[in-house]
């Protein structure tokens, strides 16, 4: 997949993605986004003096729906710890994490149809707050600004850390990684996705090797949150630690962070500085009891996975794998697409106005499906009056699909409220036809002396005669007939 | 009056005021105005006095009485004015765990056991005197002064729940809340001879009391009678879902119990009693050795069997609580950081906010918790954290095997009776002050100490019953048929002459 490089690079990601629970990890505080600063705190997760957290077990469910989704294993008996360092988002000064027993380990993910990444672990932990720097120029975090105020909204907030194995090789496989995790958490309904809102971010960490020799040292990015970022980071990574290494100097292991506006990275602290989170069992938790019973349950009832769902459009819908790609990835498109093939129209020309013109509409509109007025029924309906015969493509896809995606409504109405319909009746086109000739008779002579081409003339004078709705067949068929 | 009404026990308070004999106002007002008089300048018990709220509730209290409410449902502790330890916060008054980093802190909420003792119909007089965090045996590291032994006010009251221990004494309230980590109730019940109980660890919900080491945290009762105690316990505890470590049992009627058992009986026969030469420390001082002797003699006279047990790992308890102990607390405290909890310093920047503030911890404290820092660092913690409960771990078999051939097992609650201010000041001395309380909460069980004797000097000792996990209710029967027919006689201390 990538491009021959020098070094081998060495990829491996944490990503947290946010548990999509209503109420945070150890309280009843809600997860909403976009509250005021400190709306939603509560005693809990500002860490008032005597507070105990009590655990969130949708938070347990969905973690757990996460690990078999990715092929984990579920430990039952997992618990949870403190990992402690100072900070001013972090109101107990520990997060309550879980280090040596995490709920989930091992599993694995493909990407590009047979690319295995495998899985060290899935953790539950909490978020903690935010700091907003209360200055123009605060590059430099707490230094640069004048004061910071702490806003603990998403303090307490339940998160999953996926950690992958140091199994990606490139900036493409490791965003395809993080795109293909982000749809499948989606998919089974544990996270939105929201990469804008911080709902999945991710840590990488890379390091380079020539071939054949041993790993080199890494480096740890920081909080990448979005897929363009991921690729950006990746890249000038390599550029820099392989520029230190055909310079023969050393790596330094370390954590960089990323930034956007430059596109490089930037060393946040070394190794010799990184903090000792002093981790001990949490005290005020039990070890969790989670019934075989649950996780059999979820086992069942877990909704179809992303690449499940594109197999399926491909053998039962008998439609491109591409088109299965790109219809089974979206929810809104796939529930349209589900739903029109169930009113017995062809699954085939239904992926093509999907892939083609709807999507085209999306784009330039940079929209999603659920966002129009288009709904299955009218969809199909379109269809369908096309396979008929009724109207044809290009009726459809000038005078119809963009009036259903903005406005909604009949397809079949329209086409009577526009007069849309095809003309089919032979006699009536042959009438036409004969019409154009009588008043076109140069190019009959055209014709008639061997100028093939010039019959394409004669059509399109037909379709503008009839405002575009004769049959192309029949039009060619009567031509044919009457310039004998 | 006066004297009438702070003489009474808790249950006759309760009584006086059910059939309307006294008021709340007038119970609270004697108590108050004799806290008043006394307490300040002289105890320092209380760290803060909340009149107005007490006189408040008591009223309200009244109001209801008088419209004719079901008396049940004025509550288990109808009209009874109780002391709260600093550690357990109380809505609208300030909760500082005694140190100068909370001072001013404000209770923005009400701990479980605070509601359940308003709920009850308890009058809260105010917040009482600890060791720093709790963190001490002799209420000498409190921010707020310490406060003295009622029996003798050149001697600690013992700690941390010291100003609990002192109130209760003193007579300034016939119920006290204390916390117990180590020792902290038992100890300091037995310097000024009440009636001290550590629950089972999980019985009483440990929400909203400030923590210090949360495996072995507790709260209970500290009085001047076991039925006393056995009540407020019986109020304080119980199964609460916002505390996880909590244990989902029965409320138990412990009055009932000693009812149906001892106070019917007259018996202790078919009570299996064990007694360790491991809980006889050749450190302990003659009369508490005269007396615990004493009270194995009392238990064998009331029936009761005296069965020899062992428990040999239990010497490694004082070891083992201060790895975990300050472990837990070092990362407790760490929320008083000056940032959003605890006094915060003026500094340049963060780091130098952090050190700075640091210095608002007394010293006891700032020592745990750099020897809890240590035990968990990276590299010590197997060493140290893990081997420590490991440790706890073989502790607590101890004590299951001991129970197999007994129902209790009783010990002297410490080596010798009150100290002396200033009179410990090597911390390893101290801590040898809980060697006997210390195994009761690494195990977790439940343990009661009970004024079993007075020494030469007139100051008292106290036994420790210690009980199966969750048998409260034996413990109950047993200190009750002890403190009415040992024939220790009941003193008071001398109040008066201070003023
Ligand atoms: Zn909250």
């Amino acid at each position: 997949m990538a491009t021959k490089t020098k070094y081998k690079t060495v990829i491996g990601l944490e990503v947290h993605a946010q548990l999509k629970t209503a109420t945070k990890l150890f309280c009843k505080c809600s997860t909403k986004f976009g509250a005021k600063p400190n709306e939603n705190t509560c005693p809990v997760c500002m860490g008032y003096p005597g507070v105990l957290p009590v655990l969130n077990e949708q938070a347990v469910e969905f973690a757990i729906k996460a690990g078999l989704a990715l092929d984990c294993e579920i430990d039952p008996n997992c618990k949870f710890d403190r990992k402690q360092y100072f900070y001013p988002d972090l109101p107990k000064g520990y997060q309550i994490s879980q280090f040596d027993k995490p709920i989930c380990t091992g599993g694995k993910l493909t990407i590009f149809n047979d690319k295995v990444v495998n899985l060290e672990r899935i953790h539950m932990e909490e978020d903690a707050g935010k700091l907003v720097h209360a200055s123009e120029d605060a590059a430099d975090r707490l230094h640069g600004s004048d004061y910071s105020l702490v806003d603990l909204n998403r303090a307490g907030t339940p998160l999953i850390e996926i950690v992958s194995k140091p199994d990606m090789s490139s900036a493409e496989e490791a965003v395809a990684y993080v795109k293909e995790l982000r749809k499948i958490l989606m998919a089974i309904g544990v996270c939105d996705g929201n990469m804008q809102e911080g709902s999945l971010r991710c840590d990488i960490n890379i390091s380079l090797n020539l071939e054949g020799e041993p790993l080199g040292t890494r480096a740890e990015i920081k909080n990448v949150n979005s897929f363009r970022s991921i690729a950006r980071a990746i890249e000038y990574e390599y550029k820099r630690q392989s520029k230190l290494l055909d310079a023969g100097e050393k790596v330094v292991q370390e954590t960089r962070l990323f930034e956007e506006n430059s596109g490089k990275t930037f060393s946040m602290r070394s190794k010799e500085d990184s903090h000792d989170y002093r981790y001990f069992p949490e005290p005020d938790l039990v070890p969790l009891a989670i019934e075989e019973s649950l996780i059999n349950e979820l086992r069942e009832n877990q909704p179809e996975l992303p690449s499940q769902k594109r197999n399926r459009y491909v053998s039962e819908f008998v439609i491109p794998e591409e088109a299965a790609g790109i219809i089974a990835d979206d929810e809104g498109l796939a529930e349209i697409f589900e739903k029109a093939v169930a009113e017995g129209v062809s699954s085939t020309k239904l992926a093509n106005w999907i892939t083609g013109s709807i999507s085209a509409y999306l784009n330039t509109k940079e929209i999603s499906i659920k966002e129009t007025k288009l709904s299955a029924d009218s969809f199909a309906e379109m269809v369908k009056l096309i396979e008929e015969g009724t109207i044809s493509d290009n009726i459809a896809k000038n005078s119809i699909i963009e009036e259903l995606l903005e406005k909604g409504g009949s397809a079949k109405a329209i086409v009577e409220r526009d007069d849309l319909a095809q003309i089919t009746d032979p006699a009536q086109i042959e009438a036409i036809v004969q019409e154009v000739i009588d008043a076109n008779q140069k190019q009959v002579e055209q014709f008639r002396s061997g100028n093939q081409k010039i019959k394409g003339f004669f059509v399109g004078q037909v379709m503008k005669a009839t405002a575009g709705k004769a049959s192309p067949q029949l039009i060619n068929e009567s031509i044919s007939k009457l310039l004998k | 009056m006066s004297n009438y009404i702070i003489n009474k026990s808790a249950l006759e308070l309760k009584e006086s005021f059910l059939s309307a004999e006294i008021s709340a106002e007038e119970i609270t007002k004697a108590f108050l105005e004799r806290i008043n008089q006394l307490d300040k300048g002289n105890i320092n018990s209380f760290i803060h006095i909340c009149d107005d709220l007490a006189i408040q509730k008591a009223k309200l209290l009244d109001s209801r009485l008088i419209k004719g409410e079901d008396k049940a449902k004025l509550g288990k502790l109808a009209g009874i004015p109780i002391g709260i330890k600093d550690l357990i916060n109380m809505m609208g008054a300030e909760t500082t765990a005694g140190s100068n980093i909370l001072k001013g802190h404000k209770s923005v909420y009400n701990a479980t056991v605070t509601h359940k003792a308003i709920s009850e119909g308890a009058v809260p007089l105010g917040k009482l005197n600890l060791d720093e965090f709790a963190m001490g045996s002799s209420n000498e590291t409190s921010a707020f002064g310490s406060c003295k032994n009622p029996w003798d006010v050149n001697r600690v009251p013992g700690g941390s729940s010291g100003g609990s221990a002192a109130a209760v004494a003193a007579k300034f309230c016939p119920l006290a809340y204390g916390t117990d980590t180590g020792g902290s109730i038992r100890q300091p019940a037995a310097y000024c001879g009440l009636v001290g109980m550590k629950p089972t660890y999980g019985k009483v919900s440990r929400y909203g009391i400030i923590a210090f080491a949360s495996s072995l945290d507790q709260a209970g009762p500290m009085t001047r009678t076991v039925k006393d105690n056995a009540l407020l316990l019986e109020a304080m505890s119980g199964y609460d879902p916002k505390d996880s470590t909590s244990i989902n049992t029965e409320t138990e009627n412990y009055l009932e119990y000693i009812k149906n058992n001892f106070e019917t009986k007259e018996s202790l026969e078919g009570t299996r009693i064990g007694v360790a030469k491991d809980f006889t420390p050749d450190s302990l001082d003659d009369d508490t050795k005269a007396a615990f002797e004493n009270a194995i003699k009392v238990y064998q006279d009331l029936g009761a069997e005296i069965v020899e047990v062992q428990l040999p790992k239990i010497k490694y308890s004082l070891a083992c609580y201060y790895i975990i102990a300050p472990a837990e607390a070092s990362s407790n405290l760490s929320r008083f950081d000056g940032i959003r909890f605890g006094t915060r310093a003026e500094a340049a920047n963060l780091d130098a906010v952090y050190k700075e503030s640091r210095h608002n911890f007394g010293e006891e404290v700032t020592r745990r918790i750099m020897l809890g820092t240590y035990a968990l660092s990276s590299g010590y913690y197997d060493a140290y954290y893990k081997k420590a409960q490991q440790a706890r771990r073989l502790i607590f078999e101890d004590f299951e095997n001991a129970f197999e051939t007994c129902d209790l097992i009783i010990s002297p609650t410490t080596p010798s009776p009150a100290f002396r201010f200033g009179e410990k000041s090597d911390p390893l001395e101290m801590y040898l002050s809980d060697v006997l309380t210390v195994p009761v909460n690494l195990a977790g069980l439940p343990g009661l100490s009970i004024n079993a004797g007075y020494d030469s000097e007139g100051m008292p000792i106290g036994l420790q019953i210690i009980g199966k996990a969750l048998d409260e209710k034996s413990i109950y029967n047993a200190a009750y048929a002890f403190e009415q027919k040992s024939g220790v006689e009941v003193r008071e201390p001398a109040l008066e002459a201070l003023v």
